[in-house]
């Protein structure tokens, strides 16, 4: 006899209840309550009206494992669909993510070396941070984990370029229409508190392990929400007298970005690529469980075999990695805000 | 000289709510600021606003704040949309241009002057003075060339490789000026440009524009909410109060023959002898023993300094071409110089 029975007979549902009853497989509690060896049930039994619960009083409600089933089975019959639509739109940037590999795995240590470093100097025009620089890609040389290293690299560099590709626009849009604006914060913020590993599940499903652009979209997905948060905001507080004047001098809206708003939320927008670039850093090391090579292959090998040292020596190379991206482009980005206030 | 009309605003009403148009009726029918708020929860901005602005002038658009001078100005190039009513610029009506028109306007009839400078902080003072030939589309020679121009005309000379941020106050609102001016329109807007300077440095830039001015003669419309200000300046006062004109007219005539208790509460206020001129206070000429002769918009103050304060004396008032216009007895200066009411009287009558 089951809590709920009494629902059923009130709604007057017994009889369409009865007639679709079930003879499923048993869960482990009825089972042993047929065995007699059930706990007592103690005090007042009211169970809360759960699927499993109102399964027993009635044969036509599923039980939870069912539901979960169908959710599987759902996303299962939904897959050809979507990978027809998916596959073609990012098969790109499979590419990007293969030939930046292949190129940063093919030249020359000291061509790369060289070629990062020139790009610090003229982003930065900094002599600290290029030291900096130097010496965290010497360390990565000297220890052997050049290659590794890079290759977390040229993986960070694809998706930061891709998230700001996208990004940048899509703040911009959603500054621009208030409407645009209160349907992609929820996005955002979902994007932004699902745990990282939720990302991989529906991803794993939908593209073959072993291509990049499983790992490629988990990273951008991730990293992409401060670039659009902080260019919707950077543009939604660039000066309203100067806009105005801008309207004044009989501006199209085209110029006005151009030649007024994007300039003026430029900080803001470099402070969200900064963002941007810090958690692709993160997330590059979670999806090495999806085959994103890199250190985080490595830190993924000493938790699997617990080799202390190879786990130890990749996560010290990791945050030099990111010391090293969070002080080039901060250094970058206060070069930007000098030449517009110089004193 | 023969004047003709650069600007008018004929009937014009600004009701700021979201259902503006429906509620225009009542404010037609005479409902207050206090009431249409109360009552359908809509702003009053501007009522039945009748101006027009001669080519050439100076119009001077006086009140305090709320009283919608700066809604007002924002009219003429549409940069706020009217409830109801007509902008007339050069004969156009503004209200029927098409976006691209109005934007062609802006560029080519109008430039505007801002309370806060508005100037790019990422660009430098030769490309800020430059900014409205860079929204035509001109080649980046000729922009620089009419830029660098103008800012030597305003006293920038020298300056046009500095940021804003490097410049002051002043001189900040002087590369506002070069850039409304590089614009060539005919038509400058003035939005309090000057009350965020201080005291010396905005009679600098009052002196500046009125030398322009002289030369330049385009058609100013200027916002303030300082009578001393306004009084220098105009050719032609608005006195705006809650959204409406309560008085307009020559400064001169408005500071003699004030029609509503506001405006008196105003002029009471002020210094005069600087602002009143001898034209105002003259009598029609009349043979008889001259102290000697004066100008017609010589200010009072310059000739109680002539006279050295002696209230017997007679003058003869000259215009322009040296012909007499009229007489101008020191007694009724001085009967000139005090106000119908004091301000300590309109002090208590309404504060």
């Amino acid at each position: 006899m089951a809590t709920y029975d009494w629902l059923f007979n009130v709604l007057g549902l017994r009889k369409w209840c009865d007639a679709g009853a079930s003879d499923g497989p048993m869960s482990m509690a009825q089972l042993l309550a047929k065995t007699g060896n059930a706990a007592p049930q103690s005090g007042v039994n009211f169970a809360f009206p759960s699927l499993d619960e109102l399964n027993k009083a009635c044969g036509q409600i599923s039980q939870t494992r069912d539901v979960v089933k169908g959710l599987e089975n759902g996303f299962l019959a939904v897959r050809p669909a979507l990978r027809t639509v998916l596959d073609p739109i990012t098969q790109p940037l499979s590419w990007m993510l293969d030939g930046t590999l292949y190129l940063f795995m093919t030249a020359p240590w000291f061509l790369i070396m060289a070629l990062i470093l020139v790009a610090v100097w003229f982003s930065t025009r900094s002599l600290s941070v290029l030291l900096f620089n130097a010496f965290c890609l010497s360390f990565f040389a000297f220890v052997d984990h050049f290659e590794p290293a890079m290759q977390t690299f040229a993986v960070i560099l694809v998706c930061t370029i891709i998230s700001a590709l996208f990004g940048i626009p899509i703040g911009i849009a959603m500054s621009k229409y208030n409407r645009l604006q209160k349907a992609i914060i929820p996005v955002l913020d979902l994007l932004q508190t699902l745990p990282t590993f939720v990302y991989l599940i529906p991803l794993i499903f939908l593209f073959p392990i072993g291509e990049s652009r499983l790992y490629g979209i988990a990273i951008i997905l991730y990293a992409i929400v401060p670039v659009i948060r902080l260019t919707d905001l950077g543009v939604r507080l660039v000066d309203k007298d100067v806009v105005e004047a801008g309207n004044a001098f009989g501006m199209s809206p085209g110029q006005k970005l151009t030649k007024v708003e994007l300039p003026l939320a430029l900080p803001n927008i470099m402070a969200g690529l900064n963002q941007t670039i810090m958690m692709s850093l993160a997330m590059v090391v979670i999806a090495s469980m999806v085959t994103a090579p890199g250190l985080g292959v490595l830190v993924l090998r000493g938790i699997r075999n617990l080799e202390l040292g190879v786990g130890l020596m990749a996560g010290v190379c990791i945050v030099l990695l990111a010391v090293m991206l969070d002080r080039t482009s901060k250094a970058a980005l206060s070069r930007i805000d000098r030449t517009k206030n110089e004193m | 000289m023969t004047q003709t009309t650069k600007v008018s605003l004929r009937g014009l009403y600004k009701i700021f709510g979201h259902d503006d148009k429906s509620v225009l009726p009542h404010v037609k029918d005479g409902m207050g600021k206090e009431e249409l708020l109360t009552t359908h929860k809509h702003v009053l901005g501007l009522q039945d606003i009748n101006v027009e602005m001669q080519a050439g002038e100076i119009t001077v658009v006086m009140g305090l704040s709320g009283s919608g001078k700066s809604t007002l100005i924002r009219h003429l190039n549409r940069l706020i949309e009217p409830t109801d009513g007509e902008i007339l610029v050069d004969g156009v009506d503004v209200m029927n241009l098409s976006t691209t028109d109005l934007r062609k306007m802006r560029q080519d009839k109008m430039s505007m002057v801002f309370q806060k400078f508005a100037l790019l902080p990422h660009r430098t003072v030769l490309q800020n003075a430059a900014m409205a030939l860079d929204v035509k589309g001109l080649p980046t020679q000729e922009q620089e060339r009419e830029a660098k121009t103008w800012l030597a005309r305003v006293g920038l000379g020298g300056f046009e490789n500095h940021y804003p941020a490097q410049l002051s106050g002043g001189m900040q609102q002087r590369v506002g000026i070069a850039r409304a001016l590089t614009s060539n329109s005919d038509i400058m807007l003035m939005d309090e440009a000057f009350s965020a300077l201080d005291p010396l440095i905005r009679t600098d830039m009052q002196n500046l524009l009125l030398e322009l001015q002289v030369e330049l003669k385009k058609t100013i419309i200027f916002i303030t909410h300082d009578l001393d200000e306004a009084l220098k300046l105009a050719d032609h006062l608005v006195i705006l109060k809650d959204g409406a004109v309560v008085q307009q007219g020559e400064p001169q005539s408005i500071l003699m023959n004030p029609t509503d208790p506001y405006i008196e509460d105003f002029v009471s206020d002020i210094n005069r002898a600087r602002v009143l001129r001898v034209r105002s206070v003259m009598q029609p000429f009349s043979e008889g023993k001259f102290a000697g002769d004066v100008q017609e918009n010589d200010t009072l103050e310059s000739l109680i300094a002539a006279s050295g304060g002696d209230t017997a004396l007679r003058y003869r008032v000259l215009d322009g071409n040296n012909n007499a216009v009229g007489t101008l007895d020191m007694r009724d200066l001085v009967k000139a110089l005090v106000p119908r009411i004091s301000s300590s009287e309109a002090g208590t009558r309404y504060h």
